[in-house]
């Protein structure tokens, strides 16, 4: 039996979790104060995932960039294939808050959506 | 002069919520003034995930945090002014701002919520020795280049100070291409969140260096390199160099709250908090003048900042429909062993709806372990509750009963403290 | 083209004597190396108005402070620039001291500073209630002032622009040599030809000095240390505070600057790197225990920046100024350290005066005497602003909160001649970036206004000039 420390993730608390591994399956997990951190704890010891945020370029927008991220988490070793492939990304304004920008982001299954609206630029470049 | 009942000053995340809590009270004739392009303050910079848990129950970035409050602020149809910035308030509450499309304009309104959020500590404040070259920033204005702009201030980095914009910056940077070396902080502790050192630093192998400061800048036209070392009992270790190729420095090394149009209207300000003394109503020692959010004191989650401005709303709301001042006794909060201040500074039991509750924030002096947070009246304790871990970065909340304080007719004062559990 | 004369060095001393110059018919240039005037010593220093006390009997530093800090109000009037006479104080703290006070006193007399007095620690007290108890005596200088290094600077160099003086920046001299009766200035874009050269070149002057004379000069940069603090605690004290030189060493000074700031040193080291302006950690944490010993309760967590400055020490401490007796032509202004400043509009006209003399040049007709600074929307009354921003409503626009700097004076600020090309330039031109806040929020939004207004793409602006670019790339360029 190997015993695992961790930082929960799920909230600000940050639980500090002791997980009890065998056999790389977890057996327990103890520290948490909700059962997200329980459920935060084996996927970490098992295919850890995050969400990710970036930004991409808006073309003729009142904005120059809009904010955007994985509409649900992503494996965490995909992480930079995840920014790759948002690279050379140039959305159009508008943009609203939600749009999908990138639909299954680097394989994953996962859209990246925009979190922000972008209007249209007044100049009309 | 056009005439208000309330504004606002600031439409970030405290004025917004403050805004909406007020028309929800009943405040028609309000106004929010706002000094950028866009209502939703630093939060637009803000684009990591993480917010709102406490709020919504679910994970937003920031600019979907504020979206929520924005998009009540436009169904409710509250007037705001963009690009607007407030020059003076004055005592009697006059405002003068100014913008490109109203010119310069004065208001008096019959009350005013202070909404301006905090600023970064520069370097100066640090005092960092060196030269004085390009590519030192703070992190919220890297922040700003990066997310807003996007464009990157640097490629390879070093990070003074664990703040959790610096943290957060840890992260945005190498996403977006650069590489950060090492996050150095003066302190034995971080002053960020535990879960941003897990997914912002562990995640990418970026160090966190604790008890570590810059003492020296190297490169005269662009910075060309750093020199860390150990810190002890506040004063860097001689012989515990090390240097770092860089040409970034970024520094996330506290936040200060913005009063500079508070103290010009002569609004007491705490020198601990470096935001307006208040009472429980959230008011400062100019009546009718409330403030809240980071303005107030440096909130560690915008959650907590959105519930307080709320409550300022509805206070000025009250205060704005009854036209009348709550008279009778204030008691003042003491702070000792280990609370380094409170919100509110201090009580009025006439001002306290019976049935209801006050909430207390502040913030702890160090990192303890096994405590009790202990509400005093007078000498008699009347809140208690265990914590396991208090620790600077995150502030503490306590709810009391204001029946509590009103069955101590007699005390003089409230005291909050830590004791060992 | 062959100028009259060229002026190396963009400094106080360089524009004053170019402003000076530019009352003559002469063609004339000014070599600046940085991408600004304003960019050496000038740019970080006590930016004081000395009374004229210090300098011995009889020196060019004597008689030139006097004449200088009695024409400042006039000239910051005529060319509109930020000047206070506010006076100042040299504390005494021991008893034993006093005949050094005295004599002070008595020097300030023969050097022809009016007004002076000594004062007993009590009457310094009332003044300043900050001033520490051991203060025994004071010498009172009701003439001493204060400036914008900065704005007078800038106000000389945008007056000589006006009468015709042409500024190349970026532009390092590296040789000098006589050829056809001319003077071959050697720079790093090509020769250029002048009758006459002033050198003013700062703690440089004296290797340009050396190379055109067999008479050699020798400057040691001295550097100052200082720091700033936060227009909170500008009215700390309401004069400026010396030391009286003494065991503790040469002393530091606290004052308020004319924009209500507080700025305390300088710290006085002897360098080697003619490029030193690095602070360190010895020289400020000397510049705020030295300052404790004439102030209490200095509000030390308002610092909003420290720098350092160098002074271009010669070692006669005498400023050397006027033609070089082996090099025809050739005049030097150099060993310009304090009291420079204060001596700079005099050092300008005495210069001005030999170079026309020694080219026989005429007084033109049309010179232009005054110069209109940047206006500050915040000095006018509430009618004047409303009508400005009414005007322009550029001037409506806040792009530097602390400082409340509108996009109308920026823009000014970066069209003038010559004109704001960098972040820092801006900064000195309008302060925007130079509050509490120290450029954090407004930066950015500057950098976009000198992309616009010079058509230059944001990765090549820069904080300074040179390699002091900003900007490294764009989000994932290199990923």
């Amino acid at each position: 039996m190997k015993q695992v420390h961790l930082i929960c993730i799920g909230c600000p608390l940050g639980c500090p979790l002791t997980a009890e591994l065998e056999d790389r399956e977890v057996r327990s997990v103890t520290g948490n104060t909700c059962k997200n951190g329980e459920k935060y704890a084996r996927k970490e010891l098992t295919h850890p995932t995050r969400i990710v945020t970036s930004t991409v370029r808006v073309s003729g927008g009142e904005l120059a960039m809009v904010s955007v991220k994985t509409a649900s988490d992503i494996p965490k070793d995909q992480i930079f294939d995840c920014i790759h492939a948002l690279k050379d990304v140039e959305v159009p304004a508008p943009i609203s808050m939600g749009q999908v920008i990138l639909p299954n982001v680097a394989g994953t299954g996962v859209d990246i959506v925009a979190t922000k609206a972008v209007r249209r630029s007044r100049a009309g470049s | 002069m056009q005439n208000y009942d309330l504004v606002i000053i600031g439409g970030g995340p405290a004025g917004l919520a403050a805004a909406v809590a007020a028309r929800n009270a009943g405040i028609e004739n309000l106004l929010i003034l706002e000094r950028d392009r866009e209502l939703g303050g630093i939060l637009n910079q803000c684009i990591h995930n993480g917010f709102g848990l406490h709020t919504f129950r679910e994970e937003l970035t920031g600019p979907e945090y504020a979206g929520r409050f924005i998009e009540q602020v436009q169904t409710l149809g509250i007037p705001y002014k963009l690009n607007t910035m407030v020059l003076d308030l004055a005592a009697d509450k006059t405002i003068t701002a100014m913008s490109r499309e109203d010119g310069l304009f004065r208001l008096q309104p019959k009350a005013v919520i202070l909404a301006m959020g905090c600023r970064e500590r520069p370097r100066g404040a640090l005092n960092i020795p060196g030269y004085r070259p390009a590519g030192i920033y703070t992190a919220g204005t890297a922040q700003r280049l990066v997310n807003m702009e996007g464009f990157l201030p640097g490629r390879k980095v070093v990070i003074l100070g664990s703040g959790d914009i610096g943290l957060i910056m840890a992260r945005r940077m190498t996403l977006e291409g650069a590489q950060v070396q090492v996050v150095a902080e003066l302190m034995p502790y971080s002053g960020g969140l535990k879960r941003n050192i897990v997914q912002c630093l562990d995640d990418f192998g970026i160090p966190l260096k604790l008890s570590h400061t810059v003492v020296d800048i190297q490169g005269r036209e662009r910075v060309e390199g750093i020199t860390l070392a150990r810190v002890e009992n506040g004063k860097p270790v001689p012989g515990t160099e090390e240097h770092y190729d860089c040409d970034t420095l970024l520094l996330s090394c506290g936040l200060i709250p913005e009063n500079e149009l508070s103290r010009a209207a002569g609004v007491a300000i705490s020198p601990v908090t470096n935001g307006p003394t208040v009472n429980e109503s959230l008011e400062t020692s100019i009546p009718g003048v409330f403030a809240a959010g980071n303005v107030l004191h440096v909130h560690d989650l915008v959650d907590y900042v959105s519930e307080e401005a709320a409550a300022a709303g509805r206070h000025a709301a009250a205060l704005i429909r009854t036209g009348q001042q709550v008279s009778g006794r204030t008691l003042p909060i003491r702070c000792r062993d280990g609370v380094r201040y409170t919100v509110p500074t201090s009580i009025r039991p006439e001002a306290l709806d019976p049935d209801g509750t006050v909430t207390l924030r502040f913030r702890v002096d160090g990192v303890y372990r096994d405590k009790r947070i202990v509400v005093l009246a007078g000498s008699q304790p009347i809140f208690s509750r265990k914590r396991p871990v208090l620790a600077p970065g995150e502030m503490e909340t306590v709810q009391l009963k204001s029946r509590l304080i009103l069955d101590c007719p007699d005390v003089g004062e409230l005291t909050v403290k830590l004791e060992d559990a | 083209m062959i100028y009259d004369t060229i002026i190396i060095g963009g400094g106080v001393s360089g524009t004053a004597v170019a402003r000076e110059l530019s009352r003559y018919t002469g063609k004339l240039c000014v070599v600046e190396r940085c991408e600004d005037v304003c960019c050496g010593t000038s740019k970080a220093n006590s930016a004081i108005v000395h009374a004229g006390f210090d300098a011995k009997p009889g020196s060019l530093m004597a008689k030139l402070n006097v004449a200088g800090s009695k024409t400042m109000a006039a000239l910051s009037r005529e060319l509109d620039f930020p000047y206070r006479q506010i006076g100042s104080l040299v504390l005494c703290w021991d008893e034993a001291q006093r005949p050094q006070l005295e004599h002070l006193y008595r020097q300030g007399l023969e050097n022809g500073v009016e007004g002076l007095e000594i004062l007993s620690g009590d009457q310094v007290r009332a003044m300043e209630p900050h001033v520490t108890q051991n203060c025994v005596a004071a010498l009172w200088a009701p003439s001493a002032g204060i400036v914008c290094p900065f704005g007078m600077t800038f106000a000389l160099a945008e007056n000589a622009a006006r009468n015709g003086a042409e500024f190349r920046f970026d532009t390092t001299v590296t040789g000098l040599a006589r050829a056809d009766g001319l003077w071959q200035v050697q720079t790093d874009r090509g020769i250029l030809q002048a009758r006459t050269v002033v050198n003013a070149a700062g703690v440089y002057a004296a290797r340009l000095h050396n190379l055109v004379s067999s008479h050699p000069l020798h400057i040691t940069p001295r550097k100052g240390e200082y720091c700033l603090l936060d227009k909170q605690a500008g009215s700390h004290v309401s004069h400026t505070i010396f030391q009286l030189p003494g065991k503790l060493g040469k002393g530091v000074l606290v004052t308020p600057t004319v924009h209500g700031n507080l700025l305390l040193g300088p710290t006085a080291t002897d360098i080697e790197d003619f490029e030193g302006v690095n602070t360190t950690a010895q020289g400020l944490e000397a510049v705020l225990r030295t300052a404790a010993l004439s102030v209490d309760n200095l509000p030390t967590r308002q610092i909003i920046t420290s720098f350092a400055g160098l002074r271009a020490h010669e070692d006669g401490h005498e400023f050397v100024l006027g033609e070089v007796s082996d090099a025809p032509g050739f005049f030097d202004c150099a060993g310009i350290e304090s009291p420079g400043l204060s001596s700079a509009p005099a050092i300008g006209i005495l210069l001005a005066e030999q170079v026309a003399a020694k080219l026989g040049l005429s007084r033109r007709a049309d010179f232009v005497p005054t110069r209109k600074g940047i206006v500050n929307p915040a000095a006018l009354s509430f009618k004047a602003r409303q009508a400005l921003v009414r005007d322009n409503p550029a001037y409506g626009q806040i792009i530097c909160r602390c400082e409340s700097v509108t996009e109308g004076e920026i823009l000014d600020a970066i069209r003038r001649t010559p004109g704001a090309r960098s972040l820092d330039g801006v900064k000195r031109r309008t302060r925007a970036g130079m509050g509490r806040c120290q450029g954090g929020f407004c930066a950015p939004r500057v950098l976009e206004l000198l992309s616009r207004e010079l058509g230059v793409p944001m990765d090549q602006l820069t904080k300074a000039g040179g390699g002091s670019r900003l900007i490294a790339g764009t989000n994932k360029d290199s990923v």
